[in-house]
């Protein structure tokens, strides 16, 4: 069967977020770049370069977490069967595959969010810095490792008020509102949503739009100043400029956060990604770089999903 | 870039202690304790009346009059106000069933003008929040006018006031508010395509009423009167006022029916107070089995209420 | 099928109007029936309000005596006397419902938070249905219990006899006091208050307390700040609807309090809770046989429309209270 090609979409580099205002330019196309990769597409953690982009201020991708030998079930149903990954800083891992693969499970267990559901049951590691997460307090390890839903959920309460939420919860006494203003900024500025709310942190944060709403989940998601940030496909309820600019900021964070990303879109998945885990049926079919990936995946079967042979 | 922000290692944070902190916890446990108080309370109250009931409860007093006497023997017992209690929770949710429902469609499927709708919302919340004896005192001034005494007895020209009608009358007003509440949540949780089908067949808005939505709303119907019914034979303010407190049923007049209802009588809520301790009669005893017997109709109506609900979530489906 | 369900045009006006205009009868109805109340029960209450003025209101006199005049002057067919000066009567509904009102609230808000979050199943499911029957216990038998039980364990096991004959001259200690009035009102209005923000709080979506887990926030504080603080609306209806059920309390009350029109006195220590007292509702019920007396008549008619009055400013409160609540919220269905 003719495999199709990916359709070409435009590669974001990170010049073009340098300058907001600026109109897009195209990209130039992926020039192949030589990676060492041994058979399962494993790379070894240093000297990393991701294929035509901006090279990242760290060149170094720092280890994270780890995922071994990960199996979780819902009662008798297996949804997660043993994966293991690597989850590392300056890179955007994302996990693809169709629906009910078991990606957003995997997702949320590296949060501990799925012991939340009844008859859930787990077997594994996952380690966070080396520790094992089931060993930590569940909500020590949720600062650490941050969420962003697939709606955004913003509380019903100003937009200075969310993002300070986490701060606030934090503490041990509750601090006072100039105490926090700066980290509030500062995430909002890190989100990219500070210059449109700026004049008005009172806003409530309900009558903000759709992806102004969305941001501002990720500026309360980066208050808390996590080490990993996990997204559940955050653009999945947006219009195309909001999906826009939430990726755009997802790879200006890369830098300063691991994050995890599970999209059904296989574009966003290559806009974006730098690792990219394939996901079927609970099993992790291959893991590998984007480049690998969506140019010369080895499996057959991430072959046909890249292809869009289903989904 | 954060300010904060640090490359390689884990980031220290100021507090990595126990996420619980102390408020947490007390209130934690102040959850916990209340709740579990409440239990403790709510199975005191059931099982004390459960045991004083079954003690004091016997077949015959269900059957026989209260009669004038001095000790509990001689007293007799309760029928009159059973059978009364009955009936003003008939005649009451008589009146208050049709306006209940028909103020509900109006609100739900009508509701204009504006004004009046938001009038009428709020009138009927405020009649459901007056305390029993100012609706009370208000029957007391409605029926003891003379355009009204044809509903009660009447001596030497002045008119008493007091019969089944009146208590009735005002006992519908305690029962209204639930039906209109109850009915218009069960028109409004039917989806608008449901209505909209209904109009594309050239159906008229009323008989979209009759023949779709109120049958489909028939559970919340019922549910609403069971709990008017409920709130109508808890009531003894009303029934003090306005039924007259003979503890028999005193007639007006001959007629079979009308009689009884132009006339004074008792329900059960009435026997207890006068039987209490603090009432004329001060049978405790009596009033023991006759509570017993009120908390069982009350019981019955609520689990009535729940198989309803229960039953309605699983018949429908509305797609 | 009739043929009358189908569009009809019948002398100009159609079936739907008809229709409308016979159920906004009803409504016309209903709403003027609570216009009439309120007309009616002032006409009545005219000439105790007018004899005693702003006095009315404030304390002056053995209110004993007031009403025995009252009522003698109505029986005896003489000039009608109405001084009459309610301080006791209110201060002693002031004092039961703020009381009562004041222990119900937070216990009520912890009990329908621990029902909603903290309960393990079996619980949850056993405590639902008791709240629903406990709120719709008839108040007389509320009072039974009160008087049968509470009252007599007040009066022969927490009051001293040393304290029963420090008052005995004015006032007599049985235990049927504000303690156990109080009591017995908070267990009364408790489950309306559970009831109400039990539904409240299950309507939070669950999205937003999903999101404040994810972010390390503890269960506790993730269902106070952001389920209870969304739910605000909710607690002031529920506090509205109690509150107004236990200003109107008579029956439980006439049999609870204490048949004596007294002002408890907080200065009098410990003994203040255990004074007997008769707030503005029960005071109808106790004084019913003098209804004949046309002043007593206007009196009892005048304490009518002072209840009817404050229930009606109960709504109206709650109403202000709750809008600048909107301002955050979203309105995401949930009937507030």
């Amino acid at each position: 069967m003719e495999l199709r090609k990916p359709p070409p979409v435009r590669r974001l580099t990170g010049n073009e977020w340098a300058a907001p205002g600026a109109a897009p330019r195209p990209a130039p196309p992926p020039a192949p770049a030589p990676v060492t990769s041994n058979g399962n597409g494993h790379h070894p953690a240093t000297s990393f370069v991701g294929p035509a982009r901006a090279p990242a201020h760290t060149s170094i991708a720092i280890d994270r977490m780890q995922v071994e030998n990960l199996s979780v079930s819902y009662g008798d149903k297996p949804a997660v069967k043993s994966v293991s990954l690597p989850i590392r800083q300056g890179e955007v891992l994302a996990l693809i595959g169709p629906s009910g693969c078991g990606k957003t499970t995997l997702l949320r267990t590296l949060n501990r969010l799925t012991e939340l559901t009844r008859g859930a049951s787990f077997s594994g590691r996952i380690a966070l810095d080396g520790v094992d997460i089931a060993s930590m307090e569940a909500t020590s390890l949720r600062r650490r490792v941050t969420m962003v839903f697939q709606q955004p959920n913003p509380f019903p309460m100003s937009v200075f008020d969310n993002v300070a939420y986490v701060l606030r919860e934090q503490a041990s006494r509750r601090p006072r509102k100039a105490a926090v203003r700066g980290a509030v900024n500062d995430a909002l500025a890190r989100a990219g949503l500070l210059d449109e709310v700026a004049d008005d942190l009172d806003h409530p944060a309900l009558r903000l739009s759709g992806g102004q709403q969305q941001r501002l989940c990720i500026a309360r998601a980066l208050a808390a100043d996590p080490e990993v940030l996990l997204l559940d496909e955050p653009c999945s309820a947006l219009d195309p400029v909001s999906t826009r600019l939430i990726e755009e900021l997802i790879i200006k964070l890369r830098e300063d956060v691991a994050v995890v990303i599970v999209t059904h879109n296989l574009q966003q998945a290559y806009r974006v990604a730098d690792y990219v885990a394939f996901m079927y049926l609970g099993e992790l079919v291959e893991y590998g770089s984007a480049h690998k990936m969506f140019g010369s995946p080895s499996q057959q079967r991430t072959k046909e999903y890249v292809g869009g042979a289903f989904g | 870039m954060s300010a904060t922000h640090v490359t390689g290692a884990v980031r220290s944070r100021a507090n990595t202690g126990s996420s619980y902190r102390l408020t947490d916890r007390i209130g934690l446990g102040l959850a916990w304790l209340l709740g579990l108080l409440f239990c403790a309370i709510a199975a005191a109250i059931v099982v004390y009346f459960l045991i004083e009931g079954i003690r004091h409860l016997r077949p015959s007093l269900l059957v026989t009059n209260p009669q004038a006497g001095v000790t509990e023997s001689q007293t007799g017992g309760f029928l009159d106000p059973l059978l009364g209690t009955f009936i003003i929770a008939l005649m009451s949710m008589a009146i208050a069933l049709p306006f209940g429902v028909g103020i509900a469609v109006w609100l739900s499927e009508f509701g204009r003008p504006k004004t009046l709708a938001r009038v009428a919302e709020s009138a009927v919340e405020m009649m459901a929040g007056e305390p029993a004896v100012v609706l009370a005192l208000f029957g007391l001034a409605l029926f003891e006018s003379h355009l009204l005494g044809f509903l009660s007895q009447s001596t030497h020209g002045v008119v008493l006031g007091q019969s089944f009608f009146a208590a009735a009358a005002l006992l519908s007003l305690v029962g209204l508010p639930m039906v209109v509440a109850n009915v218009r949540e069960g028109l409004q949780a039917i989806p608008s395509h449901v209505r909209e089908a209904s109009y594309a067949l050239g159906k008229t808005k009323i008989a979209t009423v009759r023949r779709v939505l109120l049958p489909a709303a028939r559970p919340s119907v019922i549910t609403g009167t069971m709990l008017g019914v409920g709130r109508v034979i808890g009531d003894t303010a009303i029934v003090l006022l306005l039924l007259g407190g003979t503890l028999t049923f005193q007639s007006a007049n001959s007629v079979p029916v009308l009689g009884l209802l132009r006339g004074t009588g008792d329900t059960l809520t009435g026997y207890i107070y006068y039987n209490a301790p603090t009432g004329d009669g001060n049978q405790q005893d009596k009033a023991y089995a006759a509570a017993f017997v009120l908390m069982l109709m009350v019981l019955a109506l609520n689990v009535g209420v729940d198989i309803v609900v229960n039953r309605s979530r699983k018949a429908v489906r509305w797609s | 099928m009739d043929e009358d369900d189908f569009l009809e045009q019948s002398h100009g006006i159609s079936q739907d109007q008809r229709a409308e205009l016979g159920l906004g009868a009803l409504v016309f109805v209903v709403v003027g029936l609570l216009l009439a109340m309120l007309g009616f029960v002032l006409h009545e209450a005219w000439p105790s309000f007018a004899h005693n003025g702003i006095g009315w209101f404030g304390p002056g006199g053995s209110l004993d005596q007031q009403i025995q005049a009252i009522i003698n002057s109505g029986e005896l067919k003489e000039a009608p006397v109405y001084t009459f000066h309610a301080w006791p009567l209110i201060w002693s509904t002031i004092l039961i419902t703020a009381g009562a009102v004041a222990i119900a609230f937070p216990a009520s808000l912890f009990i329908a938070v621990f029902i909603v979050e903290f309960a393990p199943q079996w619980l949850r499911r056993t405590l639902e249905p008791v709240v629903r029957l406990l709120a719709s216990v008839p108040s007389v038998i509320y009072g039974l219990a009160g008087v049968l039980v509470i009252v007599p364990f007040i009066g022969n096991h927490l009051i001293t006899q040393g304290e029963k004959a420090s008052v005995t001259p004015i006032i007599e200690l049985t235990g049927a006091s504000l303690l156990a009035a109080v009591l017995i009102l908070t267990v009364m209005i408790a489950p309306i208050m559970i009831a109400v923000f039990v539904d409240g709080l299950r309507s939070v979506p669950r999205g937003w307390l999903e999101g404040s887990l994810a972010l390390g926030v503890n269960r506790w504080r993730t269902f106070w700040k952001v389920g209870v603080r969304t739910v605000r609306p909710v607690l002031v209806a529920g506090t509205v609807l109690a509150t107004a059920r236990a200003l109107g309390e008579a029956i439980m009350l006439s049999m609870v309090s204490g048949s004596v029109p007294f002002s408890p006195n907080p200065i009098d220590g410990l003994i203040f809770l255990f004074e007997p007292s008769q707030p503005l509702a029960a005071t109808i019920i106790h004084n019913t046989e003098a209804l004949n007396s046309p002043p007593m008549k206007a009196t009892l008619y005048a304490i009518g429309f002072v209840l009817l009055f404050s229930a009606a400013m109960l709504s109206l409160i709650g109403w202000v209270v709750k809008r600048p609540m909107r301002k955050y919220g979203a309105s995401y269905g949930v009937v507030l």
